[in-house]
């Protein structure tokens, strides 16, 4: 018998693609878009929420019979906090650096609405074993966006990937730079992220026809 | 008084909430269909911004920096509870919108029919939250700039989804490639206006002495000339040699 049954290997790969959280649920857009001008920030960040929702959904799928409905969002505002705490202070510990450049989108990632709307639509309904497939299925969603807008901006930006020059060097005029091209510095300012997005979710509604909107 | 003005136009203009450093994204992206809920949600958020971002200063300058608990007594000068900013800071965020739903219901009937549905909405906005975090980052030193940073810091956020409801409701009209429709085109007309709110960002730059600074611009611009045409032999040395080897 496989590890997962269909229905629950449809969890984590619908969200990759046809239900993905930022490109079709238009869900934790923000931090997105601020910290993938390197693809570094961008795995970090994919990993960070990963780890949040995953386990975030564990812990609201085993207490949601107990949660007076009243004051539920307090009560997952409380538990991503406490994640977003220990993530935060991980990365304080071991990557300084790393989240010097993250600053406030860590914490922000307590207000990321693709936290909040699963624990809303799937954890509060759902045993603990879905809810953290699901968790994981969406943070991949999320974070496989992340890393292909990184992917874009740090290569056409600044002509490295994590860091290391992957196009020659822009200085000494070696490898594609001899031929006279420049990298776009475009890509580095933050409405780039936008725009980039915004030419994802053109290529995906495109290939898709199903998911275009009505006008 | 300058550095009010100051902090203002900066807030509103340079580090414009949405344009700037993305925050609130969701809901300027999901509630912008029309310029009447849009308005409705701008107040909402300005209102929410102006009250917790100095509640959330008044928390960090006396509970939270390393040191601030002093005022309780000499033992407590080594503690540094700043890893608990981000509970504190989101459980004052819920508190306060759940009170000012609370006080505005009773008091003001009209306001809460048009604020309500937006409010518990709120609590989850990233802007709100950041306008903490970013508040305690910059480390803003007196309670009534953390009043006038929330407030124009929700004044920003209020105009550019004003702005893009306005062009939403337009664009309707046009005929934008099927599958840019909806959230595609608002992608990237948000990032055009982005571009567009990048240009503020010469505006200020907090300099009080003009003359030297343009005589030390002048001095640097030539400096930089020297250096550029420099390299510039070295690349043409480069490209002779290269000439030589293809040879």
């Amino acid at each position: 018998m496989p590890v997962l049954s269909k229905k629950e290997s449809k969890l984590i790969l619908d969200p990759l693609a046809d239900n993905n959280p930022i490109t079709i649920q238009v869900l934790g857009i923000c931090s997105a878009l601020a910290i993938t001008a390197e693809l570094k920030a961008s795995v970090v960040m994919a990993v960070s929420v990963l780890f949040v929702l995953g386990f975030g959904n564990v812990v609201i799928s085993l207490m949601r019979n107990m949660i007076p409905s009243k004051i539920r969002i307090i009560v997952q505002l409380i538990v991503v906090a406490t994640l977003v705490i220990v993530v935060d202070q991980t990365l304080k510990a071991f990557a300084y650096e790393l989240s010097k450049t993250l600053s406030v989108f860590v914490g922000l990632i307590i207000t990321n609405c693709i936290i909040m709307g699963r624990f809303e639509a799937f954890a509060l309904g759902n045993g603990p074993w879905r809810s953290f497939l699901d968790g994981i299925g969406n943070a991949l969603g999320y974070g496989v966006i992340l890393v292909i807008v990184g992917f874009f901006r740090e290569l056409l930006g600044s002509g490295t990937l994590f860091g290391a020059p992957v196009l020659g060097d822009p200085i000494a005029k070696t490898g594609l730079y001899a031929f006279g091209y420049e990298n776009n510095g475009f890509m580095i300012i933050p409405p780039a992220a936008l725009i980039v997005v915004g030419i994802l979710i053109w290529v995906q509604r495109a290939k898709n026809p199903l998911l275009i909107e009505e006008a | 008084m300058l550095e009010h003005l100051e902090l203002f136009f900066k807030s509103i203009f340079i580090d414009n909430m949405v344009f700037a450093v993305f925050l609130g994204m969701c809901s300027y992206l999901a509630v912008s269909k029309k310029v009447a809920t849009a308005v409705g949600l701008g107040f909402a958020v300005i209102f929410v911004l102006a009250v917790t971002v100095p509640l959330n200063w008044l928390l960090d300058q006396y509970i939270l920096q390393p040191g601030a608990l002093t005022w309780l007594g000499a033992e407590y000068v080594d503690y540094d509870l700043s890893f608990l900013s981000f509970i504190l800071f989101i459980a004052t965020i819920a508190t306060m919108v759940q009170l000012v739903e609370i006080v505005v219901e009773k008091f003001s009937p009209s306001l809460y029919n048009s604020l309500g549905i937006f409010l518990p909405l709120i609590a989850v906005n990233c802007a709100i939250l950041g306008g903490s975090l970013f508040m305690q980052a910059r480390e803003i030193p007196s309670l009534d700039l953390a009043f006038n940073y929330g407030l124009s810091s929700g004044i920003g956020w209020f105009l550019a989804i004003l702005a893009i409801a306005a062009i939403r409701e337009k664009i309707r009209y046009s005929a934008v490639p099927a599958p840019l429709r909806g959230l595609g085109i608002t992608f990237i007309i948000t990032g055009l206006m982005g571009i567009g709110f990048q240009s503020f960002g010469g505006m200020l730059t907090g300099d009080n002495e003009p003359p030297i600074a343009v005589e030390e611009t002048v001095v640097k611009i030539e400096e930089s000339q020297k250096e550029e045409k420099e390299p510039k032999k070295e690349s043409q040395d480069d490209q002779k040699e290269v000439i030589a080897g293809i040879n």
